[in-house]
């Protein structure tokens, strides 16, 4: 019998099971400090500055000083929000990434303690719906979030997260489907695996952009983070949120970040395979995976530092008359090419 | 009768309209062209100063902490209570109160010397008006710009503080620097 949601074809013991839910929490957790430091070291770079170096050696302790100051603030909200809800929509947002991060293949299976084990958290059957459903649930975090703040300017970055969802999530799943056309199949160890003699982002570059471009906006970082807009709308849906809740959202975009990296790696990028041929041993894989996540990771702060934030308008725009026509044309192009063949 | 604009008309170039693919294609080159740029200032490296390491160097004429001069040649104040200063304040931070010298006290080179000689640097705007009032050249401006402190009583100098040299020299900015 076939579990519905993984598809693994063997058998994993259950404490396998929770040492790697513990493991690709822990690994999630140890990057979003890195990159936290990361981006801004980087984006001090990009500013001609030198970025956080006061806190420790080339201020690595900066994320730390920083968490310690969020978590030691006062726990407040305003008097018109609504409590259960103020409460609980940080934790959906973190919830849904960590979540997301589970279907990140690290690694093909490997003999741990003589049991095969998989470098990811599930092999999904239904792997970038599972993505998507969870990339929604995130947007829940911040509509909540927004909605339950009863302020302005809260309600302003939820409706404008909403929106956004819509504009994107269409874009970004059509962009995907020209790879599950070309490699056959939904999972995403099957797509890497697919990727052997080369990273689908050569045939598929204009998915890529697509999917990056869309990425950008999943992640509500610049130049789409029309949700947070900290020029317009003082912070957009987590303006009323402070201390530890604030440092949730936080966490919970970096950990975005990193999610929508991966799966660009892992989908477009060939995951955990090197070009011309290099087969490194197994215990490699997870570092060239992480290496990929960083370069993406320098992508995204490299944009941040260069684009301007786009008008709302511009924005649905690009969404529906751009990306939605290129994506569609991209999949329509892929099926002809991938039948005629 | 609508005017003729017969030779003046000039070709102005626009920039292409905004929109559709067309737009999209353009501005994904602008924005490598502006990934570009912003690529260029890693290069670089930061243009920055690390503040409290390394100080911004002044320029000579730079109106920082003032100072009072003494005679090189016998140590006696060159400032002789005079209070021309205090006149040209326009913040009115300065003090002066002056005593007359005495054969077995003599301080300053005049007939008169400043008993008291005090700047309230939290009022004083740096303007260099006392410099230019003292006849004798005794009070300049100096170059140190770190006065910060957290009373405000300690921003009161006194003739002694302002005689002294300042703990730390202030960079000087060389020329064509």
């Amino acid at each position: 019998m076939t579990l519905p949601l993984a598809v693994v074809g063997y058998y994993e013991p259950w404490w396998i099971q929770i040492v790697k839910g513990v493991v690709i929490f822990a690994v999630g957790l140890q990057l979003v400090p890195v990159i936290l430091l990361a981006e801004r070291k980087l984006l001090g770079r990009f500013q001609g500055r030198y970025g956080p170096n006061r806190v420790g050696p080339f201020g690595i302790m900066q994320p730390l000083a920083d968490i310690a100051k969020l978590l030691g603030k006062e726990q407040s909200r305003p008097t018109t929000s609504i409590g259960l809800l103020f409460g609980l929509a940080p934790v959906l947002s973190i919830v849904a990434a960590v979540a997301a991060l589970a279907i990140v293949p690290f690694g093909n299976v490997v003999d741990i303690f003589g049991e095969r084990v998989g470098l990811y958290g599930i092999d999904v059957g239904i792997g970038p719906l599972y993505l998507f459903a969870f990339g929604a649930v995130a947007f829940y975090g911040l509509m909540l979030g927004g909605w339950a703040s009863g302020s302005k300017y809260s309600f302003l970055g939820a409706m404008r997260a909403a929106a956004q969802l819509i504009s994107y999530e269409v874009a970004q799943g059509l962009a995907l489907v020209g790879v599950i056309i070309t490699a056959g199949s939904l999972s995403l160890v099957d797509i890497v695996e697919a990727q052997a003699g080369m990273w689908y982002v050569v045939p598929q570059f204009v998915g890529f952009l697509v999917f990056v471009t869309a990425g950008f906006a999943e992640t509500n970082r610049a130049p789409f983070d029309l949700t947070e807009a900290d020029a317009e709308l003082v912070g957009g849906y987590n303006t009323e949120y402070g201390g530890g809740r604030f440092a949730s959202y936080f966490f919970a975009e970096y950990l975005n970040v990193i999610v929508v990296s991966a799966i660009t790696a892992t989908v477009f990028l060939g995951g955990w395979q090197l070009p011309f041929g290099i087969d490194p041993p197994t215990w490699v894989d997870p570092l060239v995976v992480i290496a990929k996540i960083f370069l993406f990771v320098f992508v995204f702060v490299w944009i941040r530092a260069t684009l301007p934030r786009l008008r709302y308008d511009q924005l649905m725009s690009f969404g529906w008359k751009v990306l939605l026509p290129l994506a569609t044309v991209n999949v329509l192009v892929t099926a002809i090419v991938v039948v005629v063949r | 009768m609508t005017w003729d604009p017969g030779d003046d008309v000039i070709e102005v170039q626009r920039g292409p309209d905004p929109g559709g693919l067309g737009g999209a294609y353009r501005s994904f080159g602008e924005t490598l062209r502006g990934m570009k740029t912003t690529f260029a200032r890693i290069i670089e490296g930061p243009k920055v100063y690390q503040y409290p390491e390394e100080k911004v160097p002044v320029y000579p004429r730079f109106r920082g902490r003032h100072k009072l001069h003494l005679f090189e040649d016998t140590g006696l104040e060159k400032c002789v209570g005079c209070s021309l200063c205090v006149a040209a304040c326009p913040s009115d931070c300065i003090r002066v109160v002056a005593a007359e010298n005495t054969p077995d006290n003599r301080v300053s080179a005049g007939e008169r010397y400043a008993a008291v000689y005090e700047i309230n640097m939290s009022r004083c705007i740096f303007c260099g008006y006392c410099e230019i009032a003292c006849p004798f050249d005794a009070i300049t401006m100096g170059h140190e710009y770190e006065l910060s402190d957290y009373h405000r009583s300690d921003m009161i100098f006194t003739k002694e503080m302002l005689i002294a040299e300042a703990p730390e020299r202030t960079p000087l900015r060389g020329e064509g620097e």
